[in-house]
C-alpha cells in the first residue's frame, strides 16, 4: 500500500494574527511556520501503519512556495520516504485540489487534515477525492490496515462507526487519528537531508473564490467579575442580563 | 433556479441545525429573488418533512432510500448535485458539520461552483457576491468572493436565528439517479452514547480543565451539568491524560462548539482552547489565579476555587429551576 499524506504549512498555533496592505493580506513577518497540526497526526500514524508492515512507501506533499521546505523536510525527518513540492501560491482550495490531483492519482490511500489551521477551509480532500473520483471518508479518528484492507473509524454525530472501504480512497482525517505527534529523532532529521523533495510545476486551474479583506473580531467588553462568594450573583446575571437561561 | 439545502436526519428527526440551514437558504433566497428546495436522504415521515415547510421550503425532494445510510461520500455528493441539476439551483446549502464537510466539496467540483465553508452570515453583497466566515480559529474574519455562477456554502452553526414563516412545502418523492455500484462504503459497526446531552447539540455546555487535579473530581461538574441539562466537555491535558473521554475535549484540535454559554472551570484559556470555543455566546470562567488569560475571552468572571464555586452553583441554579 502506498500512502500519500497531505502537508499544508501554517503559522504556529499561537501566532499574533495581523493584516497588511489594507487588510488585504496576512502579515507573515516573523511568523513560525509548522506542519498544519491535523497533518502532523495523519503522518504520525502513516509512519506507525509502515513500521508495523502494512505499507509500502509514504510520500508528503504540499503545494506551496520554497518557504515550505523546512516543513517538508521535517515531515521526512518523522518518517516520510519522499516529499513532492508543487511550485505555486495556493490560491484557494479548488486550485490547491487541482494541484494535487496530477500526483494523488498514483497512490492508495491519501491522507488529508480535516481543515488548515490558517483559513479553516475543509476543503481540499473532499474536492481531490471528487477530482480523481475517488471515495472519501471524512471525520476519520482510527486507521488500521488488516490483510491488505483499509478499516477506518469515522466520528458520527455522539458515536462512532467502523467502516470498511475499498481503496484507491481519501481519508480525511482528525484528531483520535494518532494519539501525540511524533517528534523527529536527530537520527531521522540527518536521514532527511539525504530524502528526495521533489519540485513539480504548477499546472493551469482556475480559482473560484478570492479574499476581498480580513477583519478582526470587534474588540470583547471587559469581563463582569463577580465575587467567589456571590455565586447567587452570577446566577442572576446570567438569567436577567445575558439571559443565558 | 431555486436554492438547495441539504439536511441530514438523526433517526428520521431533523434538529435545530437543519431550521437554521432552510432559515437561512429562505432569507438567501428573498435576496436572490427565488424559492428554497429541501433534499432529504433517508427515511423521514411526512410529518417531520413539514416541518422544513415552517423555516421557509417550498419544496421538498425526498429519497427515502437506505442505501444512503452507510454516508457513502461519494454516492451522497452525486445524489446532491443530481438534485441541484435538476433544480437548476444556483446556491447550494450545507451545515458546516462533518457530514456538510465531507460532502459539499465534492459538490462543488461536481456542479463547477464556487465553494465558501463555515460563512457566519448572509452574503454582505450577492452580485459580486461576497460572504464572511471565520479564519485563522476565530482570530479573524475574511470577506470572500465567489468568482463561479454556482455557489456552494456550509453555514457555521449558531450564527443564524431560526426564522419562521406561514409557508407550506410540497413534498415530492426523488430518484437520486445513484446506481449500486457507485457506493463502496460499509459500515461494520456504530456505537453511539446515548442518554447524554451531546456536545455539539448543548445550548449549555460545562468545561472541565486541569483545575480539576484528577479524574476523581468531576462528580460536581457533572450535577451540574444534570441541574443545567448542558453538555459535557474538557481541555486538552484533561482527555490526553485519560481523565475525561476524547469526545469530550474541545479547542483547536478537538470539537469546535458555538454553545449559549459556557463554563470553563479550572481552564487556564490558552489560544487553542479558545479557538474551539470563542463562538460561543457568553463565556463564564471560574479560575483561581486572576491573570489566567481566560478571563480576557470571558464575559462573566469567578476568581475562586471551583471546588466551591460549582456546588453553589449547582445548588442555586436548583432553587431558581424549581
Ligand atoms: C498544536 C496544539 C493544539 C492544541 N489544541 C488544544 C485544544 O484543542 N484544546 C485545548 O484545550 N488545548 C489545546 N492545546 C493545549 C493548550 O495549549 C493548553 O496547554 C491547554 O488548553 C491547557 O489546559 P488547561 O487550561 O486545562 O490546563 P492549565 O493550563 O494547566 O490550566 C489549569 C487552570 O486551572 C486553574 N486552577 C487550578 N486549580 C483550580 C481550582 N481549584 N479552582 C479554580 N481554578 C483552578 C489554574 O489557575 C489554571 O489557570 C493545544 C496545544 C498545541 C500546541
Ligand atoms: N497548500 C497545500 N498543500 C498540500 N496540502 C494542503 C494544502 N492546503 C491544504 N492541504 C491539505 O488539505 C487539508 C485541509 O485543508 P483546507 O481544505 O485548506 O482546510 C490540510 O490539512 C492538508 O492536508
Amino acid at each position: 500500500m502506498k500512502i500519500l499524506v497531505l502537508i499544508s504549512n501554517v503559522p504556529d498555533t499561537t501566532t499574533k494574527i495581523r493584516f497588511v496592505d489594507n487588510n488585504k493580506a496576512f502579515d507573515t513577518s516573523g511568523v513560525q511556520w509548522i506542519i498544519n497540526p491535523w497533518d502532523e497526526l495523519a503522518l504520525t500514524r502513516a509512519v506507525e501503519l509502515k513500521e508495523a508492515g502494512g505499507v509500502e512507501t509514504i510520500t508528503v506533499a504540499n503545494v506551496g512556495e520554497s518557504i515550505t521546505e523546512p516543513t517538508l523536510r521535517k515531515a521526512l525527518a518523522v518518517g516520510a520516504d519522499d516529499a513532492i513540492r508543487i511550485d505555486t501560491t495556493p490560491k484557494d482550495a479548488f486550485y490547491v485540489a487541482s494541484q494535487l490531483a496530477q500526483i494523488a492519482k498514483d497512490f492508495d490511500v491519501i491522507m488529508v487534515g480535516i481543515e488548515a489551521s490558517d483559513y479553516n477551509g475543509s476543503a481540499v480532500g473532499g474536492m481531490l477525492a471528487e477530482l480523481l473520483n475517488f471515495n472519501s471518508v471524512s471525520a476519520v479518528s482510527g486507521m488500521n490496515i488488516e490483510n491488505g484492507q483499509l478499516s477506518l473509524t469515522r466520528e458520527i454525530d455522539g458515536g462512532q462507526q467502523k467502516i470498511s472501504v475499498k481503496t484507491p480512497v481519501v481519508t480525511i482525517v482528525q484528531k483520535g487519528i494518532a494519539i501525540d505527534p511524533r517528534i523527529p529523532a536527530m537520527r531521522g532529521i540527518m536521514m532527511a537531508r539525504k530524502k528526495p523533495l521533489t519540485v513539480l510545476p504548477a499546472v493551469e486551474a482556475g480559482e473560484k473564490t478570492s479574499y476581498v479583506n480580513f477583519e478582526l473580531p470587534p474588540p470583547k467588553a471587559a469581563c463582569k467579575m463577580v465575587d467567589e462568594d456571590n455565586v447567587k450573583e452570577l446566577v442572576r446575571l446570567l438569567q436577567e442580563e445575558a439571559k443565558a437561561f | 433556479m431555486s436554492i438547495l439545502v441539504y439536511t441530514e436526519n438523526w433517526d428520521g428527526k431533523f434538529k435545530k441545525l437543519s431550521f437554521e440551514l432552510v432559515s437561512y437558504a429562505k432569507a438567501l433566497a428573498n435576496e436572490l429573488s427565488t424559492t428554497v428546495t429541501v433534499l432529504s436522504i433517508g427515511k423521514v415521515a411526512d410529518e417531520e418533512l413539514k416541518k422544513l415547510g415552517n423555516y421557509g421550503a417550498s419544496k421538498i425532494l425526498n429519497v427515502a432510500d437506505a442505501r444512503f445510510d452507510s454516508l457513502d461520500n461519494k454516492a451522497l455528493a452525486l445524489a446532491v448535485a443530481n438534485a441541484a441539476k435538476s433544480e437548476g439551483s444556483k446556491a447550494v446549502v450545507f451545515a458546516h458539520n462533518n457530514l456538510g464537510k465531507a460532502i459539499a466539496p465534492r459538490v462543488s467540483v461536481k456542479l463547477k461552483g464556487g465553494m465558501v465553508t463555515g460563512v457566519t452570515a448572509l452574503p454582505e453583497n450577492v452580485d459580486p457576491f461576497v460572504v464572511k466566515k471565520k479564519v485563522f480559529t476565530g482570530k479573524a474574519f475574511a470577506n470572500i468572493q465567489i468568482h463561479a455562477d454556482i455557489k456552494i456554502l456550509t453555514l457555521a452553526q449558531n450564527s443564524f436565528e431560526l426564522i419562521e414563516t406561514d409557508n407550506k412545502a410540497v413534498i415530492e418523492s426523488f430518484d437520486a439517479g445513484v446506481s449500486d455500484d457507485v457506493f463502496s462504503t460499509t459500515v461494520n459497526e456504530t456505537n453511539k452514547v446515548t442518554g447524554k446531552v451531546l456536545l455539539t447539540d448543548a445550548e449549555i455546555v460545562v468545561s472541565g480543565g486541569r483545575g480539576f487535579k484528577g479524574p476523581e473530581n468531576w462528580g460536581i461538574l457533572e450535577e451540574l451539568a444534570d441541574v443545567l441539562g448542558a453538555g459535557m466537555a474538557c481541555s486538552r491535558p484533561v482527555s490526553d491524560e485519560g481523565w475525561r473521554g476524547h469526545e469530550e475535549h474541545v479547542g483547536q484540535t478537538g470539537k469546535i462548539i458555538a454553545p449559549n454559554l459556557y463554563f470553563a472551570f479550572g481552564i487556564s484559556g490558552a489560544i487553542q482552547h479558545l479557538g474551539g470555543v470563542n463562538s460561543s455566546k457568553i463565556i463564564v470562567a471560574v479560575n483561581k489565579d486572576a491573570e489566567a488569560p481566560i478571563f480576557e475571552a470571558a464575559d462573566y468572571g469567578i476568581v475562586g476555587d471551583l471546588f466551591k464555586v460549582i456546588p453553589q452553583l449547582t445548588e442555586e441554579i436548583k432553587t431558581i429551576k424549581s
